[in-house]
């Protein structure tokens, strides 16, 4: 019997690259295969070849069920039976989920000429339910938040009637309990005549949900292997080319100094009430919860970036006023987003112009002309302290991969010297060799008297990074507890179970 | 013309964002010789000084006012007040120097017209940064309420320089002996040396090409983008100040029905210049090229009797060759 799908010595070269070379693998009937690899790998290439996004070089070929195919655009894919998830939204965020779902095959009335709305709802709303999504086929998707637009966007996924669903990253924004969901749709989805490539980062996930996981290093194949018997160290060692420890915690000894941060009785008037913590020198302070817990939301705030409705902010014991970023900056807080690409970065610009951005003044002399050549050597510094892999400063943002970019957020207010930053999500997206970088990063940056809030969907890594722990749920505080305290478990509890006492100290 | 042999190194290629806009440049300008060329061998006419200072003189005003349409489509906006807006701005000079109104000093009165201008792009600044009306709407209405405001001061009527010794030679005189080169066309490059220089070494230019690659980036970072986003507005408006005095100097007179359709062409000379309409890319030099470019193929068609309809066809067609040849070359880029 033919296999389901077979990429037969697939190459890709790009000017001067090779992103991938000679890589082959197959899918079986009814499997669900893990595909692995740092950023970079050529996992992404791999997956726009498959939907015809690039054309491959000479000599390969891909088949599904035996038969060669030539996929020559997203649309020829999808009538093949290929559905593909991409890491970035493909959602019009001005339409509806219905519409989004149906976009380009919506139902029509009136001869054709109209689409048929009520329809539209139905049938979304059907396949809504089949996939127990909870979303209102109606809602304008801007108005979602990132994780339901991502089920949105899996939803569509599935409403073709696909063979073969191929899913890059599509956890990097969920929480624990949307994952779970989420492994049920696609486990919903595998039949004796389809089957999944699963692209993660996640070790635990891949480990959860594969059958058999084959794992790229710098566009070629190293390997496959089942997952069933194979640790995750090993696959990630296959990745990376070296182990990799996943279960640290940080040392319990470490030196806290003096509250640096004070924040009192923070509330907006959308979600958050009376959020209080400290955040003490050298500290990392981890922020766990749910989605939607309102961890960003207190980062937010806390900057200026949303209006608060109360809350008082002490830095060094002194009352300080912030009421929008640039404050905040002055203040020396330094606040790297969640979502980098929007908020983080110049995309379409420079390394150096990124890492100057905020200290861009520094840079002026005495006639109010900028000084490139220093802001070169500035972002020299930075690049070779942080290990940023670039070919040079003048490189654009949007050419690096997604721990270099963060690292180039990091940069920026490294360079501006903020001693409290405020890191969310900072290794969402990026793969298990620079997320050890990142994290050694940030410990080495409290080691040199910063101190660091930290949001984190993570478990594992707040567990691993943060001293001590404040756990969020519906807009409160419900709890802080020291690291040597903390499970997976109790941290839960606390952002599942609502408790009304507040806050606890630490 | 000479030049051709080292049109890409104009300027040093320090910064990695000039580099990028070499081929554009290089284009825009090689279209430029190349029209150059073909309108000097089909015309005697043509390649005479005195049409070369008339094309210099007629791209000065437009290239003035989209100097300063460059740094808001840097930012990603738009400027559409700057046509009528230059017509007000000469309007309120005539205004103060006219002896008739008010009857200021030379000086003071020019210095006041410029101003003037800066108003008007503080009000759009304001507009948009703090009322947060989208560009477009906010400058739209400020290219309605201008055009207005210049027929209601001037009760619809020209004012005329006349008596006001020393003005038209602001756009008309030369300072060069000799040279016959209108000081409008050298004022006009002084213009784009200085755009030019707080494009890519001041801070308002750096700010205007991070607003426009990512505004709220740019904010998170601590950059005031509202009050910078002002100053972008009034910078703009203050280069429609200065043309408007330029032509009410070359006019001897204000013309208060004058304007509109300008800052069309002056969006034009921008975006045949390389710059990227939806901000975060932007050019001086390209924009100096684009209203020369403009300029030639206007004349030239004159020149040859083409009837004035079918040359607004070739500067249409114009605009689109050059965005479509930016659109490939970007594209390129990207590497797909």
């Amino acid at each position: 019997m033919p296999e389901l799908l077979e990429i037969r010595n697939v190459s890709k070269s790009f000017p001067g690259v090779r992103a991938l070379s000679d890589v082959s693998l197959t899918l079986h009937h009814g499997e669900i295969l893990g595909l692995c690899g740092e950023n970079g790998a050529g996992k992404s290439t791999l997956m726009k070849l498959l939907t015809g996004i690039y054309t491959m070089d000479e000599g390969g070929e891909i088949l599904l069920e035996g038969a060669p195919v030539e996929v020559e655009g997203p649309r020829e894919a999808q009538h093949l039976g290929l559905s593909i998830i991409h890491q970035e939204f493909t959602l019009v965020p001005d339409l509806s989920v219905a519409q989004n779902i149906y976009l380009g095959r919506e139902p029509r009335a009136f001869a054709r000429m109209a689409v048929d709305d009520r329809k539209l709802n139905a049938r979304a709303k059907e396949l809504l339910d089949r996939l127990e999504i909870k979303i209102d086929p109606a809602t304008v998707v801007r108005e979602l938040s990132v994780a339901r637009q991502q089920m949105v966007e899996i939803a569509k996924a599935l409403s073709f009637d696909s063979r073969v669903l191929v899913m890059d990253e599509p956890t990097a924004t969920l929480t624990d309990s949307e994952i779970h969901t989420l492994f049920e749709l696609v486990r919903g989805f595998v039949t004796p005549k389809t089957g999944v490539i699963y692209i993660s980062h996640r070790m635990d996930e891949v480990k959860e949900l594969t059958d058999r996981v084959t794992v790229l290093r710098d566009g070629e194949m190293v390997g496959t292997v089942p997952t069933a018997e194979t640790p995750i160290r090993d696959v990630i060692a296959m990745m990376v080319g070296r182990k990799i420890d996943t279960d640290q915690r940080p040392d319990p000894g470490r030196q806290r100094g003096t509250p640096v941060l004070e924040v009192r009785g923070l509330s907006t008037a959308a979600l958050l009430k009376d959020v209080s913590f400290e955040l003490h020198r050298g500290e990392i302070l981890g922020f766990a919860g749910l989605m939607g817990a309102g961890r960003t939301e207190v980062a937010r705030a806390l900057v200026g970036a949303d209006r608060r409705s109360a809350g008082e902010i002490l830095i060094d014991g002194e009352p300080t006023t912030i009421h929008n970023p640039a404050q905040a900056v002055e203040a020396g807080i330094g606040y790297l987003s969640e979502d980098r690409k929007r908020y983080g970065l110049l995309l379409d610009q420079s390394v150096s112009n990124n890492v100057v951005l905020s200290t861009l003044r520094s840079f002026v002399n005495g006639v109010g002309l900028i000084n490139d050549a220093k802001i070169a050597t500035t972002a020299e510094e930075q690049v070779a302290a942080l290990r940023v892999k670039t070919p040079s400063v003048r490189q654009l943002a949007k050419n690096l991969s997604g721990g270099n970019q963060q690292k180039v957020v990091l940069a920026k207010w490294l360079t501006r010297s903020c001693d409290i930053l405020i890191v969310d999500e900072p290794t969402r997206g990026i793969d298990v060799g620079a997320k050890q970088e990142i994290h050694d990063l940030l410990v080495h940056l409290t080691d040199e008297g910063k101190s660091i809030i930290m949001i984190s969907s993570e478990l594992p890594e707040v567990l691993r990074l943060s001293d001590r722990i404040a756990v969020m749920c519906e807009g409160r505080i419900t709890g802080i507890v020291p690291n040597s305290e903390a499970t997976q478990e109790s941290i839960m509890e606390l952002a599942t179970k609502f408790r009304t006492e507040g806050m606890g100290a630490a | 013309m000479s030049i051709a042999t080292a049109p890409t190194e104009d300027k040093a290629p320090t910064v990695a964002r000039r580099q990028r806009f070499d081929l554009q440049k290089l284009l825009a300008f090689g279209a430029l010789i190349v029209l150059f060329g073909f309108f000097s061998v089909s015309s005697h006419a043509f390649l005479s000084w005195n049409n070369v200072t008339g094309i210099l003189l007629s791209a000065s005003v437009v290239g003035v006012m989209a100097l300063g349409a460059t740094f808001v489509i840097a930012t990603g906006g738009i400027d559409l007040s700057v046509g009528t807006g230059m017509t007000l701005a000469a309007v309120m000079t005539a205004v103060f120097l006219n002896p008739d109104y008010l009857g200021l000093p030379l000086v003071l009165g020019v210095v006041l017209g410029i101003a003037f201008g800066s108003l008007i792009g503080l009000v759009n600044g304001v507009n948009v940064a703090v009322l947060r009306i989208p560009p477009f709407i906010a400058t739209l209405a400020m290219m309605m309420a201008a055009s207005g405001l210049a027929l209601v001061i001037s009760d619809t009527h020209p004012i005329y320089f006349s008596d006001v010794p020393g003005f038209t030679s602001i756009s008309l005189g030369s300072i060069i002996p000799g040279a016959n080169l209108p000081n409008a066309v050298l004022i006009f490059f002084a213009a784009v040396a200085v755009a030019g220089v707080l494009l890519s070494k001041g801070l308002i230019g750096r700010y205007a090409l991070s607003i426009g690659s990512n505004e709220e980036a740019t904010q998170l970072s601590g950059v005031d983008t509202r009050r910078w986003t002002i100053a972008i507005y009034t910078l703009a408006g203050t280069f429609t100040g200065l043309s408007g005095v330029l032509i009410a100097a070359r006019l001897n007179s204000a013309q208060p029905a004058l304007g509109q359709g300008y800052e069309l062409e002056a969006i034009a000379a921008v975006v045949i210049g390389g710059t990227s309409l939806s901000g975060g890319r932007a050019s001086i030099l390209g924009t100096m090229i684009g209203a020369l470019l403009m300029a030639v193929l206007t004349n030239g068609l004159q020149i040859m009797a083409i009837p004035q309809e079918w040359q607004r066809v070739a500067v249409g067609v114009v605009i689109l060759v050059a965005v479509f040849a930016d659109n490939v070359r970007r594209r390129r880029e990207a590497g797909h």
